[in-house]
């Protein structure tokens, strides 16, 4: 892989019915697509592996931070890729949409570009899931300092530099407000970029219970008070 | 009143013992030390009952065995911070072991799996796919 290249990250756990569609779209735009399998036992690991993706396998389920950090590893060791694009396996990103995030990465010569689908569109998402994103974005806003509008994004870019500077070790799905959180004291600089989440039935049925975002805000409460080991 | 002074920074306390530890082990000393401290204390107390009761009066609680109530519920709330403490650390070791193994090896889209690599150098100039 040449300096200029990407490599596309795709933290995967039971997704099965979606995830070689999802690598074999990615493949069609983006060279490298490294798929990291955490603890799945529907067999995504082979059906990926088969798309064309490289599979780096959890063997235990550790959470889609703990996955990305392996994609993040990866790439810093085996690769000398440019720039990171973490994208989900479901389908509910859109391939055209990382790219152009990629594109507005190189044009503006920035670190981390997030995505929005409150500025973009969204399809048929849940009421109540929007009311409690809209919160996470108010509470994000004040405790991290980031001028967001969407904070639990699964489609970013990240450059080299920021892969290096982000050590995520949040549990589950608090790495999100982990990774924002670490923006601004990194030194990293951002542009947000609107997008479309699409939710499917499939990945309605499949998504975060609401209440998981209790979990988050207390995982975020005790990350604040614990000492860093 | 005493005792609730006493209470309430033996709470305080505990949380901050338990969550600024650094590095696990700082502490080993003193808290095998407060340990046995404990059960010397605890033989005392079992041999002398009265003097549980001289200690409550000193500290403003009427019986012995309420003293002996109120640091049962210290002691458990520190052990069961502590235990919480220490199976949250495994996890994280567990991690770093699931990912050093998921990193060394690799699963290549023609289904070769190259045989355990080694830890590499962090930047590597060559794209090993």
């Amino acid at each position: 892989m040449s300096e200029n290249e990407v490599c596309v990250i795709v933290p995967v756990h039971n997704e099965a019915s979606t995830v070689a569609t999802t690598v074999s779209d990615l493949l069609q735009h983006f060279a490298h697509v490294v798929c990291v399998d955490d603890g799945s036992r529907d067999g995504s690991a082979d059906l990926a592996r088969a798309a064309g993706a490289t599979v780096l396998r959890h063997v235990v389920n550790q959470g889609q931070g703990a996955a990305l950090r392996t994609g993040f590893d990866h790439v810093l060791r085996h690769t000398s890729a440019a720039y990171v694009v973490t994208f989900d396996a479901d389908g509910q990103h859109l391939v055209e949409d990382a790219r152009r995030m990629l594109e507005r990465a190189r044009a503006a010569n920035v670190d981390v570009v997030l995505a929005s689908r409150f500025t973009g569109t969204t399809e048929q998402m849940p009421h109540l899931r929007e009311l409690i994103l809209r919160a996470a974005v108010r509470f994000t806003r004040m405790t991290s300092r980031l001028e967001v509008t969407d904070t639990h994004n699964g489609l970013r870019v990240l450059s080299r530099r920021a892969i290096q500077r982000i050590d995520l070790r949040m549990p589950r799905m608090a790495y999100a407000s982990e990774l924002l959180d670490a923006i601004v004291p990194a030194g990293l600089t951002y542009v947000e970029e609107p997008v479309t989440v699409i939710y499917t039935d499939y990945s309605r049925a499949k998504g975060q219970r609401n209440s998981n975002a209790f979990n988050i805000l207390f995982d975020l409460a005790l990350l604040r008070l614990r000492a860093t080991p | 009143m005493i005792i609730k002074i006493l209470l309430i920074t033996a709470a305080l306390g505990v949380t901050v013992l338990v969550l600024r530890e650094k590095v696990p082990g700082q502490r080993e000393a003193s808290r095998r030390a407060a340990g046995l401290l404990l059960v010397v204390v605890a033989i005392i107390a079992v041999l002398w009952p009265e003097l549980t009761t001289t200690a409550a009066n000193a500290v403003g609680v009427g019986r012995g065995t309420d003293l002996v109530l109120y640091l049962l519920v210290i002691v458990f709330a520190y052990s069961a911070l502590a235990t919480a403490q220490k199976i949250h650390r495994l996890q994280h070791d567990i991690t770093v072991l699931t990912r050093e193994l998921a990193l060394s090896r690799p699963i290549l889209p023609g289904g070769e799996r190259p045989p355990l690599r080694p830890e590499g150098p962090v930047e590597s100039s060559v794209h090993r796919d």
